[in-house]
């Protein structure tokens, strides 16, 4: 799947919710079904700026596609990173570099990607697009 | 006048809006107080009706302006009860009040010299003091804090000795919201001839400090704090340290005289209010402490101590909450964590349910790396606040547990 079929298929999924409280258990939910950093990858340099809660991002390429790794200390956290990553996690640099993040406004959770928000998250996507960036001239 | 809630409330029109669908119930006070409106008309009265600057013009608006400033600072003087007005210094908050006294202090000590500093002390306490040691040689010392969050005194005694030349500590942990025994702590440091500085940022919202009762060398606090302007705060001192201590900034205001071969400073208080001040800021600041005592702070403390009291009570029948400084000696915060979950997690599902708190480190990282914690959820409450909004809190609370657990 491109990345804007999976991002239209997670705000179908969204679209199905009448609360703030049951998308907030759903995105709960998906943090709880990530696949987690190894440890091993769990270093300093790993970690993203700019949140009160720990939160890690590590990427690999895998056969022309970046695979990205990702947990963080707070769950609601862990739950957008997941949303994230269900979208940018293999696929091609060039296509991670050219698009966008409309659809986490779509789900009604745009708030939890402000630049003045203490989670990391803002930081964690301009590091998900540098590595797809540094990759894509590698090749 | 009578203590009456709901009129009360009517003060402060932030209070009627709703977040995220729900009304807006304020739980992060230590950060930052709401406005009355009495405070904010002071300010657009200011800009609308007597704009100039002051203490220069000859004309009558500047003479209006230099009046409502001056008259503050004799509101503040009074409150605190200062000997003089101009020991009263108007900073933009305790932060510069602190940093001011740091570089006046910076000439005054010696390589050798020991300053003491509680802690308890936010960032911004801790930071100017390193700079001044950094360049004259002097050493800090800290007063350990206990499980309890209250300092230990004893210690504290025996770090006292004839080199300690200034004793740092703040009136009230902005964390959690420790009242430390700060007469003690002055009348301690005396004996040594040490100087004390009382950070009262997290204080002056909550009780009414008497400077001269207190023996205090300095003092300061933020307007920001107690229903006044952000931007603004006032640094006391002793008349005699005040003059003692070289000016901090140069510009306009501070001198009297000035050639290319010598400038003469100008007297107190303008020695230290260098250039063009925050003019409506202290307005506002001065009809803050105005409406402060009218409502007064018997009343004030008497309705905290009550919400103190149920908010801790509700919140300790909810299973594997832990309260951090857990003593009854302090003002109406509650810092807390439930179980394993994290702290910004909390607080984010809070704030859906349209209740502010504070999440994280609370600029004090020394205190949560004694717990051995990330950071806390931090409630503070302020003499607008109703058992109805601890209530909502409550059952917020009950709500993100189950769904973050």
């Amino acid at each position: 799947m491109t990345i804007k079929e999976i991002q239209d298929e997670i705000v179908e999924e969204f679209s199905l919710f009448e609360n703030w409280m049951e998308r907030y258990e759903y995105m709960i939910e998906l943090g709880k079904t990530i696949e987690l950093i190894s440890p091993s990858n769990k270093t300093d340099s790993n970690l993203i700026k700019g949140c009160q809660s720990k939160l890690w991002l590590h990427a690999e390429v895998l056969e022309g596609k970046v695979f990205y790794t990702t947990d963080s200390e707070a769950i609601i956290t862990k739950g957008i990173a997941a949303i994230l990553l269900r979208a940018f996690s293999n696929q091609t640099p060039l296509d991670i570099i050219n698009s966008d993040v409309k659809y986490i406004d779509e789900i009604g959770l745009k708030e939890h990607l402000s630049p003045t928000r203490a989670n990391g998250l803002v930081s964690m996507l301009r590091q998900i697009k540098y590595y797809a960036l540094a990759f894509s001239k590698k090749e | 006048m009578e203590f009456d809630i709901n009129k009360i409330r009517e003060d402060f029109p932030i209070l009627n809006r709703k977040v995220n669908g729900y009304p807006f119930v304020y739980l992060d006070n230590a950060a930052t107080s709401q406005k009355p409106k009495t405070v904010i008309d002071s300010l657009v009265d200011y800009y609308s009706n007597y704009n100039s600057n002051i203490h220069r013009g000859v004309h009558t608006v500047s003479q209006e302006a230099t009046d409502a400033y001056e008259s503050a600072r004799q509101s503040i003087q009074t409150h605190f009860n200062a000997k003089y007005s101009h020991e009263i210094i108007f900073t933009s908050g305790t932060t510069h009040s602190i940093n001011l006294v740091a570089n006046g202090f910076q000439s005054l000590l010696n390589s050798g010299d020991e300053i003491i500093i509680s802690g308890l002390e936010h960032h911004s306490n801790i930071v100017p003091w390193q700079m001044m040691c950094e360049k004259n040689g002097a050493l800090i010392k800290v007063i350990p804090m206990q499980e309890s969050g209250e300092l230990n005194f004893s210690v504290f005694e025996k770090l006292l000795s004839n080199k300690t030349k200034l004793v740092f500590v703040n009136h009230i942990s902005n964390a959690l919201g420790i009242i430390n025994p700060i007469k003690k702590i002055i009348d301690k440091a005396h004996e040594f001839g040490a100087v004390v500085l009382v950070d009262g940022a997290q204080a002056s919202s909550h009780l009414k400090t008497n400077l001269q009762e207190l023996n205090v060398d300095f003092y300061t606090t933020s307007a920001h704090k107690l229903c006044g302007p952000t931007g603004v705060g006032m640094l006391y001192g002793k008349e005699k340290w005040l003059k003692k201590m070289p000016p901090y900034q140069g510009g306009g205001e501070m001198i009297s005289s000035v050639t290319f071969e010598k400038t003469t400073y100008a007297e107190l208080p303008h020695k230290f209010e260098a250039g063009t001040p925050n003019i409506a800021g202290v307005i506002g600041f001065g009809e803050a402490i105005n409406y402060l005592n009218k409502i007064g702070f018997d009343h004030i403390k008497n309705h905290e101590t009550s919400l103190l009291k149920y908010a801790t009570k509700k919140l300790k029948t909810i299973p594997n909450l832990k309260i951090y400084g857990d003593s009854l000696n302090k003002t109406s915060v509650i810092s807390f964590n439930v179980g394993e979950i994290h702290a910004y997690d909390i607080g984010s599902i809070l704030d859906k349910f349209g209740i502010a708190v504070r999440t994280g480190q609370h600029c004090a990282q020394p205190i949560m790396d004694y717990y051995n914690i990330s950071g806390t959820v931090r409630v503070s409450f302020s003499f607008y606040n109703t058992t109805k909004e601890i209530d909502h809190l409550y059952k917020s609370l009950l709500q993100a547990i189950t769904m973050l657990s």
